[in-house]
């Protein structure tokens, strides 16, 4: 199979600081391919050129077999690479099927004006939120009122529902409690599933570990390579993002609890 | 769609009261009912509900919704402009000064003023985008300068304050009408001949029908209040209003043109400042430099009144149009009801701080916040 996007010695440097470093990734069709490192390892960096918040110094990126270059983040998102930040782009205030169409309202004509056509955005919004096991209390429920799980899945179905082929999450297990996270987890599962290429950015090798097709660990701006499910063991990703060295001593006084 | 599938247990039963409590316009439907109790119960004889008592609070009340509207949708867009006020003055000055000082056909003047006050406005909102200064101290600072040039102006041109002389300088001019004319005259003159209103029995109008017609002032106010209710609720680009002031970068993120949306808001707020003021200076027939004092907020008083947070991103314009109508009646009738009208300003400040209450407990009602 051919990799949906190819990128390869990705390097990314902010003036004398070389956040990237020579970063190479495979990503395929239908698999969750998770991306772990440490605080600082360049992970933030490496996804917003990847969805084109930045231009890499050096490097390639192929896209479906051609080689890219994004102006900005809106031709990415338009060729089909979509990212869910942290913070999720969803306005407490308003309704979740207005969340969910925002900046790309449906239009209905009628008598020649266009109005935004609520029936169909409500109707779509309470399908895909189903689909991913989310039940609304109805379309127009405020986003504020659902759980930091529930919000991240919104994101996730708003981002799959608009074509999303490679779709980037930043840490989004990173502010929730143990339920919230396994459901995160299994919408994860539920995209992979519909054939599109999910990117998950964690430092938590757990998650990683619970969805996770392939693994590829970033250390100060570098790949250190990238592991097949299976095939690698928790604590060896675990060694490979902190650095190896130090880890080895903590986790001997903390016994494995990290 | 089923209800019975979709059913599940981690979500509670919303009563109706607390669906009906996190409608924006909530507030401003029980205002409104409260305080048409009480004038009918207190001032019912006092002439408020006969039809010059109507039209008297029903004119007051059109003023407030025209420039609420604008307010309105600007606040939900996350941003004030307290230049309101000192626009109205200054747009009726311009209409005196082109259309009586220079002479120029009226509806020249109209147009050239409508054509600064949106510019004017757009002004407004470029510094705030690109300055990211709060809205409050740019508009302020236009406060201050608008309201100098109207004063300035005039004084150099004419040396007073005060231009009269644009009733006739507006006679027969085809634009002029849209703003100061009177509507439905003949069904008027009807129902005072049938008894249903009161006639004049003396002077030189008499048998003439004491409401002789409705201004077109009223008619602004109907349909800017339908228009932005519709374009809010119901367009695209109300769902950005919406968007831009809840939380701009969220909405940068999902591609909605926040800043495109402010500037729009802030001439649409000075397109209706301008209403207001060519329609004052039609009826009054002369541009003064102190008119429209305190406008600006009153309009944030109406707005917020009628349920909107001040802090952006929530609001109604039938809310809106329902806070100023509450404004109007309250302001008139306590006229009516022979109350000393300084108590007026009391009422506003109370009813003010209620609903600001009010609002940021409904607001946590939707978000969830504790």
């Amino acid at each position: 199979m051919e990799p949906i996007i190819r990128m390869t010695n990705i390097e990314k440097h902010f003036g004398s600081v070389i956040a990237l470093a020579g970063v190479t990734v495979e990503i395929f069709p239908g698999e969750c391919h998770c991306l772990l490192g440490d605080n600082g390892a360049g992970k933030s960096t490496f996804i917003k050129t990847m969805s084109g918040v930045h231009k890499p110094t050096a490097g390639e990126i192929i896209f479906e077999g051609q080689p890219l270059q994004f102006a900005d983040p809106r031709d990415a998102i338009s060729a089909g690479i979509a990212t869910v930040y942290q913070d999720l782009a969803m306005i407490p205030l308003m309704s979740v099927s207005r969340n969910f169409f925002m900046g790309n309202e449906p239009i209905r004509k009628r008598a020649g004006l266009r109005f935004f056509d609520h029936d169909y955005a409500n109707e779509v919004t309470m399908t895909e939120m189903r689909k991913m096991g989310i039940n609304l209390r109805g379309p127009d429920q405020a986003v504020g009122t659902l759980s930091g799980g529930e919000r991240q899945t919104v994101a996730i179905a708003r981002a799959v529902h608009f074509g999303a082929k490679v779709l980037i999450l930043d840490e989004p297990t990173s502010a929730l409690g143990v339920r919230q996270t396994a459901n995160v987890l299994a919408t994860v599962d539920k995209v992979r599933k519909q054939g599109i290429a999910v990117v998950f950015i964690t430092h938590n090798v757990r998650h990683a570990m619970a969805v996770g097709d392939r693994f590829t660990v970033l250390n100060r701006g570098k790949t250190l390579g990238t592991a097949v499910r299976g095939e690698i063991t928790p604590e060896e990703l675990q060694d490979m993002m902190a650095g190896g060295q130090e880890m080895a001593t903590l986790e001997g006084s903390l016994g494995g609890t990290v | 769609m089923s209800d019975a599938a979709i059913n599940d247990e981690r979500i509670k039963e919303m009563s109706p009261l607390r669906r009906a409590l996190i409608r924006p316009e909530l507030g401003g439907m029980v205002g409104t009912v409260a305080v048409f109790t009480f004038f009918l119960l207190f001032a019912f004889d006092s002439g408020m509900f006969n039809a010059q008592g109507v039209m008297n609070w029903s004119v007051v009340s059109a003023q407030f919704m025209i420039i609420a509207v604008g307010a309105c949708l600007l606040m939900i867009a996350g941003e004030f402009d307290l230049s309101v006020g000192s626009m109205i003055g200054f747009a009726g000055m311009m209409i005196a000064i082109f259309g009586v000082t220079l002479g120029w056909p009226m509806w020249l003047a109209i147009v050239t003023t409508f054509a600064i006050c949106i510019a004017f406005g757009a002004l407004n909102g470029y510094i705030v985008v690109r300055t990211g200064l709060p809205s409050f101290i740019v508009t302020l600072a236009t406060l201050f300068i608008l309201r100098g040039f109207t004063i300035f102006i005039p004084q150099t041109a004419e040396r007073k304050t005060i231009i009269g002389g644009i009733r006739e300088a507006a006679e027969g001019d085809w634009l002029a009408p849209l703003f100061g004319a009177k509507i439905g005259g003949p069904i008027f003159q009807w129902l005072g001949d049938m008894g249903v209103i009161g006639v004049f029995t003396r002077g030189n109008r008499a048998g003439e029908p004491v409401v002789d017609g409705i201004p077109m002032l009223m008619i602004w106010a109907i349909a800017l209040v339908i228009f932005g209710h519709v374009l809010l609720t119901r367009t695209r680009f109300g769902n950005w209003i919406f968007a831009a002031g809840g939380d701009a970068q969220a909405a940068r993120y999902t591609g909605v043109p926040v800043d495109r949306v402010k500037i729009q808001m802030f001439m649409f707020t000075a397109f209706c400042a301008t209403v207001f003021a060519v329609c004052q200076v039609m009826e009054f027939g002369s541009a003064g430099a102190d008119r429209g004092l305190l406008k600006e907020f009153e309009a944030i008083i109406a707005v917020v009144i009628g349920g909107a947070l001040l802090t952006g991103g929530y609001g109604s314009v039938i809310g809106a149009a329902l806070g100023a109508l509450i404004f109007g009646v309250v302001q008139q009738g306590l006229f009516f009801a022979n109350v000393e009208s300084s108590l007026f300003r009391v009422f506003l400040g109370v009813i003010l701080l209620l609903a600001v209450i009010l609002n940021t407990y409904i607001r946590r009602l939707i978000t969830g916040e504790r």
